[in-house]
This record gives C-alpha cells, sequence and structure tokens, in this order.
C-alpha cells in the first residue's frame, strides 16, 4: 500500500548524512593538505551513496509498481488507503511490517556489503604479493 | 514474476559493472537501483509467502502476465532514469561536443 515510505524516509535521512560527511570529510582532506584518498580506505561518504543510491532505486521502482495498481495516484491525498480509516489502518499496519523489514534488509545487506568492501580493499592482490617477494 | 525479472537485470548489470574498462558508463547507478528494488521486492515475496503459502507459486495466469509486463515496465524505467543521468553527467563529453558542434 505504502510500504515504500518508509525506506524513502530511510533514504532522505542517508542522503542528508552522506551529504554533512563528504563536506566534513573534504575539510579534513583539505586542512591535512592532502586531496588523495588513502588507499586502503574507502571513504564513510561513498559508502553511504551505496546506501543511499540503493534505497532510492528501490523507493523509485516500487513507487512506479504502486501507481501501476492504483495504490498511488497523482491527485490528494495521493494514497487511495487514506480515503478510508478501515485502510489507512491496513496501510500503516503493513508501512509498519513490510516497510520497516524492507528499510531493514537493505541496511543489513549495506552492512554486510561495507565489511566486505573493506575486506576486498585490504587484501593483497597476487600482484602485490609478488611485487613484496621481488 | 516482478521480483525475478528484476532480479535478472541487476545480475546482468553486476556482470556488465564487473567487466567495465571505466566508470563512464555508470553502470553502478543501474546496479544499485535494481539491487535495492530486488530487496525490497523479495521483503513483499516473503510476507505475501507467509500469507499464502504454497499457493504464492501458484498464480493465476492473468496475474503472471500482469506481473511479467509490470517487470519489463520497471525495467524500462530503471533504464530510462539511468540513460538521462548518463546524458546528464556526459562523462565522455559526447553531449557536450554534439551541442557546440555548429
Amino acid at each position: 500500500m505504502a510500504c515504500f515510505l518508509v525506506s524513502a524516509a530511510e533514504a532522505v535521512i542517508v542522503t542528508a548524512v552522506e551529504k554533512g560527511v563528504e563536506k566534513k570529510e573534504m575539510m579534513e582532506a583539505e586542512a591535512s593538505g592532502s586531496t588523495q584518498v588513502k588507499e586502503l580506505h574507502i571513504p564513510l561518504s561513498r559508502k553511504l551513496k551505496w546506501l543511499s543510491n540503493m534505497l532510492w532505486g528501490g523507493v523509485v521502482l516500487l513507487l512506479f509498481e504502486h501507481i501501476w495498481h492504483g495504490e498511488v495516484v497523482p491527485f490528494f491525498p495521493f494514497l487511495t488507503a487514506m480515503s478510508d480509516p478501515a485502510d489507512t489502518a491496513a496501510m500503516l499496519g503493513e508501512m509498519a511490517t513490510v516497510g520497516v523489514c524492507m528499510a531493514l534488509l537493505i541496511t543489513i545487506v549495506w552492512v554486510i556489503m561495507c565489511k566486505a568492501a573493506d575486506v576486498i580493499v585490504s587484501r593483497k592482490t597476487a600482484a602485490d604479493a609478488q611485487g613484496q617477494e621481488v | 514474476m516482478t521480483l525475478l525479472i528484476t532480479v535478472f537485470a541487476a545480475v546482468i548489470v553486476s556482470v556488465l559493472w564487473y567487466n567495465r574498462k571505466s566508470d563512464e558508463m555508470q553502470f553502478g547507478t543501474l546496479m544499485f537501483l535494481f539491487w535495492g528494488a530486488s530487496i525490497m521486492w523479495l521483503v513483499d515475496a516473503v510476507f505475501e509467502y507467509a500469507e499464502l503459502g504454497a499457493d504464492y507459486f501458484a498464480p493465476a495466469v492473468e496475474d503472471m502476465i500482469n506481473d511479467m509486463y509490470l517487470g519489463l515496465s520497471v525495467v524500462a524505467l530503471a533504464l530510462v532514469i539511468w540513460l538521462v543521468k548518463l546524458l546528464i553527467t556526459d562523462p565522455r563529453g559526447t553531449v557536450r561536443m554534439a551541442l557546440k558542434r555548429k
């Protein structure tokens, strides 16, 4: 009904945090006199960008699905479930269950992705190992 | 069916992203778009399965066709979003060159 709204709210927050972190990282880089990012470190702003891209992507495509099914309309109150109190209660229930689970699973996948990315970046490649031997 | 089509699209784009020569084509945007939607529809599918049980895997033909049509439309929409972003950011400067040409 409107389960994607929970992810949309998370996407807005994550995007705002990402912009703030990005600004902070740039200021820190300028202060240290280096604009180059450390080779063995993925900046938090880049990781947050992955999460916001996943959230916004899911939200846009699910919004389209809801328009397709007639659950979202281009006129007030925009959600057809809002016109009936019983439907509104069902919608809120769906948001609290399905919506929260969607946002949670995307966040869990992102955390795993970040951990994996850190491991991959810090892992020595065959070429690195060869270079060390020589 | 929508979930299945989106997952296939996500996997294909992920392979394209892995085999990319440079970031110019911005496959990452498309990849995150498809994976985000796939994860969200997966949750939807789990809840629907919990409600319907085994019937979830035996949808009516009409529903399947409608879902397939929706899935293809979703892929088309995602591709259009990616293309618009690619043309606006114009990493190769192709659009700029074409516009500057007399």
